[in-house]
């Protein structure tokens, strides 16, 4: 397959905002629109994007964890925030939240076990599409 | 450990094997003892909810600590406890099972992570409270299964999985539609809370459509007749460990929702679908137990199997009375050990001769007689023969059904034990009594074969006591299986237990 210089360009340009946008979108997704499973997909998409201009093995370099790692370590931060709140709180998923705190351009900050959770859900999707995408690419090779 | 704890832990314990699996997947040695462990554990903490179920009823906790209606509740009655059991039991035996496969590079890393999955997603719907978290439910075991089906990358296994996961993806949309329709309507997905509300017979008037959509969806899980054929299609393509574990639990959850639904939430539409659901019963025996005796391999003749048993669990919970309720119940139990193994010896012979086809087989039981013994138990226990356990099941079914005078039914039932019968004889005769056909020899025995199936007769030889062990002594489960019939045609101690159940401590 040609490489296109083009998309190559792009894609490394893209990468870095694609990523940023995502995590904007994770944290607003606390109370409106967005959250950890399209923050998951948009950060995905910077890599896929990334893997279909340089080929996955550049993508791969760049993400430096093997995307199954992710999806192991999204679960693992899931299931711990709902375990949380089963030790602490007595229900399984119990919402466990730490002192509201003021931090410059962010506002408010109010951080929980829910918001762990959405983390998990984050690094999970993230892990998966990464995983599927780069299987078929390389399949196809 | 709290109550709550307890029933929380069912949940806890197969997620955090498969994530712990699915971290351990560079050392095969580590991720199968972790697999097997984690699977020994549910057994566990499912044998603690079952002992504490029984002794002092219907357990319920609040997820996230939300009171019911608004949040999600999990709850255990016997019935459910004694599902969660059986399928950790069937979890623990597969588990070991697939050592052989795992061993031998035939299935992956990726088996063991995906396997407790589908146990997290069998036993969630086990012990959901929640109409829409039941569809979650299913969505995770579907999820899991689809990849089960299809680890070994064969084309019958694709071919297999397209049929199973188009079919099952219908039956997905028509439950989300029916649940969506009943949240409409009344404002709540908690089964309590749906069956307190059904009470009034205005708020029942509107709901036949949401209750076709459901019975369509259950069924289609179930294995109904019509909606059935995708199992058959399906269930002989992949590993023997996968199907062993999809036909021994994944459609009597089907069973188990169809139970849930009649008894506790759509209690009150009962009356109107009790002859459809009999003459569905009776349709489903007679077309698995034909199906079963037009094949001619192994597990394509016990998927058909299924197909014709889970017509019996079905017209016990059609005839609604205390007696066949608790024979539905046996027969799950019954059903759950003596299917799964089935398959466990089909495999052992396919691994034995390298097929399943009956016309290649033969002389099994000159060259391994031990095997003949195994197949024997499970395969007569099925067909009805006492004292095994299926007898037992069979009789209670049948015994109600002419309590009832649903004759007709009851006739097609007692039919279909004999013909059942047949195709089991069909497999002794073909496989273990003819002569190994001259021109299909079975492949030499590699030096140290008997050790490598250690862990393919040992699940195998402790199902087979343990269908012994449930016909002889069937008194004391009969008489739990009779509890849990009392406990489900009275929901109001199981309305009150997840309507009271509070949030746990703050």
């Amino acid at each position: 397959m040609s490489r296109s210089f083009i998309l190559s360009r792009t894609a490394r340009m893209l990468l870095p905002v694609l990523v940023v946008l995502s995590l904007v979108t994770f944290y607003r997704g606390h109370h409106l629109p967005g959250g950890g499973f399209i923050g998951g997909l948009l950060a995905a998409s910077g890599f896929a994007l990334v893997a279909l201009g340089d080929g996955t093995a550049a993508a791969r370099r760049l993400l430096r964890i093997k995307p199954v790692s992710l999806m192991a370590g999204g679960l693992s931060v899931a299931l711990g925030s709902g375990i949380l709140g089963l030790v602490a709180g007595g229900a399984l998923f119990r919402g466990l939240w730490l002192p509201e705190i003021h931090i410059p351009v962010l506002g408010v900050v109010h951080l929980g076990t829910p918001m762990l959770f959405d983390a998990g859900v984050y690094l999970t999707v993230a892990g998966f599409a990464l995983q599927v995408l780069f299987s078929l690419q390389e399949a196809d090779a | 450990m709290s109550d709550a704890g307890l029933l929380f832990l069912q949940l806890i314990v197969p997620a955090a094997t498969a994530t712990v699996c699915m971290i351990a997947r560079g050392s095969a040695r580590v991720q199968h003892s972790i697999g097997v462990m984690g699977a020994a554990v549910a057994l566990a903490a499912a044998a603690a909810l079952l002992l504490r179920v029984d002794s002092v009823g219907v357990l319920a906790a609040q997820a996230g600590g939300w009171a019911a209606p608004f949040g999600i509740t999990i709850v255990a009655d016997r019935l459910a406890a004694g599902m969660v059991l059986i399928s950790a039991l069937v979890g623990l035996a597969v588990a070991v099972y697939s050592l052989r496969d795992l061993r031998d590079g035939a299935l992956h890393w990726e088996f063991f992570p995906l396997f407790h999955l589908l146990l997290l997603g069998v036993q969630g719907s086990f012990l959901t409270g929640d109409l829409f978290n039941l569809y979650v439910w299913f969505e995770v075991m579907l999820v899991a299964s689809f990849v089960l089906l299809t680890l070994g990358n064969r084309a019958s296994q694709l071919e297999g999985a397209l049929k199973y996961v188009m079919l099952n993806i219908v039956a997905s949309a028509l439950f989300l539609v029916g649940a969506g329709l009943i949240y409409g309507k009344l404002g709540t997905l908690n089964m309590a809370d749906i069956a307190v509300k059904l009470q009034d017979p205005q708020e029942a008037a509107l709901l036949h459509t949401s209750g076709v959509l459901l019975l369509a969806a259950f069924g289609l899980k179930a294995g109904l007749f019509p909606l059935f054929f995708w199992l058959p299609a399906s269930y002989h393509t992949p590993r023997v460990a996968v199907s062993a574990v999809f036909a021994g639990l994944l459609t009597k959850v089907g069973v188990y929702a169809l139970m849930r639904a009649y008894t506790l939430f759509f209690a009150a539409k009962f009356a109107d679908l009790q002859a459809l659901l009999l003459w569905v019963a009776a349709a489903t025996m007679v077309t698995g137990v034909l199906g079963a005796a037009a094949h001619f391999e192994i597990r394509r003749i016990l998927s058909f199997h299924i197909v014709s048993q889970i017509g019996y669990m079905v017209l016990g919970l059609a005839l609604m009375t205390p007696l066949a309720l608790a024979g539905a119940i046996f027969y799950l139990g019954h059903h759950i050990i003596v299917k799964t193994n089935l398959f466990f010896v089909g495999g052992i012979v396919e691994h034995l001769r390298g097929t399943g086809e009956l016309s290649k087989l033969g002389g099994l039981y000159k060259h391994a007689p031990w095997l003949a013994a195994l197949f024997f138990i499970p395969a007569f226990s099925l067909g009805g023969i006492p004292p095994l356990s299926g007898f037992w099941a069979k009789l209670a079914v049948i015994k109600a059904g002419l309590e009832a005078q649903a004759w007709a039914v009851t006739s097609i039932a007692l039919l279909v034990g004999v013909l059942t019968l047949f195709s089991m004889t069909k497999i002794w005769a073909e496989a273990f009594w003819k002569r190994q056909p001259d021109d299909h020899k079975p492949p030499p025995r590699p030096v140290g074969a008997r050790r490598k199936l250690i862990p393919l007769v040992l699940p195998s030889a402790v199902f087979a006591s343990l269908t012994i062990v449930i016909g002889l002594a069937g008194g004391p489960l009969f008489a739990f299986a009779m509890r849990a019939s009392a406990q489900l045609l009275d929901p109001q101690g199981y309305i009150e237990a997840v309507l009271r159940a509070g949030g746990g401590a703050p």
